[in-house]
């Protein structure tokens, strides 16, 4: 019996976990080092998305680098699209005309909604809560199918363009919608009922990943995960974009900057996601989709290229030298997608081509985040903490 | 307070380290000297009436062949307390490819000056941890440099014929032998 006796050997355990992980959300790879169940020390490496975005805008025009923003945050394109698009508008200095504003917004906004849906579904899911998943994947799919019908595609849409959107949109499309917006107010509730009172959710969200107010500034957070700690800053408020400065909605903010504030703060704002599409359609404004500078940054509609001259032509200088040449100057504009702050940096030398596009992704800056979410706290936690921040990888690494 | 105030203030303050003041819509830049970032940022983080709490982003522009000094790092600013946005500049040299890391002000920089080292390789005097964040460690060369091909360097990585070697090596792995 003499091991009983030797005081009992430990020795810190390194995991790695991920970058095929079922719960980091895509290929993040944590390195944890484990004293027993305690997190000692967690390192995020990231770049396995890595595809140069900012790199292949440099060598594309204006018009031919707003598919690369789709596939930033893939699971909310519509909103990066906004982003970009509003960016390289203020640079050329043009305003899209007040119907496609009002469109834009709409849209932004269900895309908002399908994000945040798939957070609670997915975070729910990794906290051992599998039925909202099934549930709210049900909305997600009529969110898509009305993406489909609104510009054919269901992910990666490129519907809003420099100076508007593409396409006006359908009353069919406005129906449905409007009838998505009666509906969804019951179905979060759905949602409510099976996680808000469970033991077992509260217990692994309440007091976990604790975040100050004065923390989260200085760690430059952005979007719920910002706001989850009370801190009240919302750029759809403080630099309305779009329709934003005419409707009516309310920020939601968390008290204790825990798990459960952070999902309180989200599923606050799909009722106030209901709430903006509600008034959009209802106050939708007649008038083109489309900025009248348009020939010098889109194309022409098809119909018209095959039958009028002036219109072929736009449409073989656009394709051949790039939207009309952008003034010299560096702009700067962010917008709120569903993660948080998404900025573009555009440096214009007065060419087609921007001279430099650099995208203050959100989930970069959440990503950061984690060693210090995570250390100290026990290996459980991490999952709900990498839930909590909402990244996608594809943004993180552009 | 109104940008052109904010910019009278830093030249009030550090009259020698201001280069140029750039306005194009709206919005302010201010170029700067690299030598008293930090002294900088931390003032203008502090300042009651400037109060820039919150750093939106970092990152670098390369000006290969356009501008005298090759290298400039961007400072987004913003202050949720006074609603304003300010941008720095600061000038970074290709023979002298460093800055001082600001860090110590805004905890936030971390990644971002990480970034900016990986692209640019401009490295971050003082930083915590300036290592690799989207490349691989051992990759040769700062992509987002102008003088770096858009399709990437002649020459393979040497971490993918690992990949492959180990591929290949777990395709033959049998377990007689």
């Amino acid at each position: 019996m003499e091991g009983i006796e030797k005081p009992l050997q430990t020795k810190e355990l390194t995991v790695s976990m991920g970058p095929q992980h079922p719960s980091t959300h895509g290929v993040l790879r944590l390195v944890l080092e484990l004293d027993g169940e305690t997190v000692v020390k967690c390192t995020p490496h990231v770049g396995y998305l890595h595809r140069g975005v900012e790199k292949l805008a440099e060598g594309m025009t204006y018009l031919q680098a707003l598919p690369l923003s789709d596939r930033l945050d893939y699971i909310s394109s519509m909103s990066n699209n906004v982003g970009y698009c509003l960016a390289v508008e203020r640079l050329f200095g043009i305003e899209a005309p007040d119907r496609a504003k009002f469109i834009r917004t709409i849209v932004c906004e269900m895309t908002r909604i399908s994000s945040h849906i798939i957070w609670v579904a997915t975070h729910a899911l990794d906290l051992g809560a599998m039925t909202v998943f099934l549930y709210s994947f049900r909305e997600r799919e009529w969110l898509l199918d009305l993406f489909e019908m609104l510009c054919g595609a269901r992910l990666t849409v490129s519907y809003p363009r420099i100076g508007g959107v593409r396409n006006d949109v359908s009353q069919e499309f406005l129906d449905s919608l409007y009838k998505f917006t009666d509906e969804f107010p019951k179905r979060i509730e759905e949602y409510e009922t099976l996680i808000d009172k469970n033991r077992i959710w509260l217990g692994r969200t309440k007091g976990i990943g604790v975040i100050s107010a004065e923390e989260a500034i200085n760690w430059g957070l952005s979007g719920p995960v910002l706001r989850g700690s009370g801190v009240d800053y919302d750029i759809r408020k403080r630099f309305p974009y779009d329709a934003y400065d005419r409707v009516d909605f309310d920020v939601p903010l968390g008290r204790n900057g825990d798990v459960y504030d952070r999902y309180r703060c989200r599923m606050e704002e799909l009722r106030q996601s209901v709430r903006i599409i509600r008034q959009c359609i209802e106050r939708l404004p007649r008038g083109p989709v489309m900025t009248p500078d348009a020939p010098k940054f889109t194309l022409p509609p098809k119909e018209r290229v095959l039958a009028d001259m002036e219109s072929l032509i736009h449409h073989f200088v656009l394709i051949t030298k790039g939207p009309m040449a952008a003034p010299e100057g560096e702009i700067y504009v962010a917008t709120e997608v569903p993660k948080g702050e998404l900025g573009f940096y555009i440096v214009s030398d007065g060419t087609g081509k921007p001279y430099r596009m650099r995208v203050r992704a959100p989930s970069f800056v959440h990503v950061s985040l984690l060693p210090r979410l995570c250390e100290g706290g026990l290996v459980a936690d991490v999952v709900a903490n990498i839930g909590t921040i909402d990244i996608v990888l594809g943004e993180c690494d552009r | 307070m109104e940008p052109l105030e904010i910019t009278e203030r830093i030249k009030e303050r550090f009259p020698d380290e201001v280069l140029d003041v750039i306005e194009f819509r709206e919005q302010l830049a201010v170029v700067i000297k690299k030598e008293r970032i930090v002294e900088l940022c931390r003032w203008l983080h502090d300042e009651p009436d400037l109060g820039f709490d919150y750093l939106k982003d970092i990152c670098g522009v390369d000006y290969l062949g356009k501008k005298p000094v090759r290298f400039e790092v961007v400072y987004t600013l913003y202050s949720l307390r006074h609603r304003h946005m300010l941008r720095l500049k600061a000038a970074v040299s290709e023979d002298a490819a460093y800055i001082d890391s600001v860090v110590p002000v805004w905890i936030g920089a971390n990644w971002h000056e990480r970034e900016c080292y990986d692209m640019y390789g401009i490295r971050f005097n003082g930083h915590p941890d300036l290592s690799r964040v989207l490349m691989p460690e051992d990759w040769e060369g700062h992509p987002l440099r102008k003088d770096y091909p858009e399709g990437g360097p002649e020459r393979e990585w040497q971490g993918f014929q690992e990949v492959l070697d180990k591929a290949q090596k777990l395709k033959e792995f049998s377990w007689k032998g």
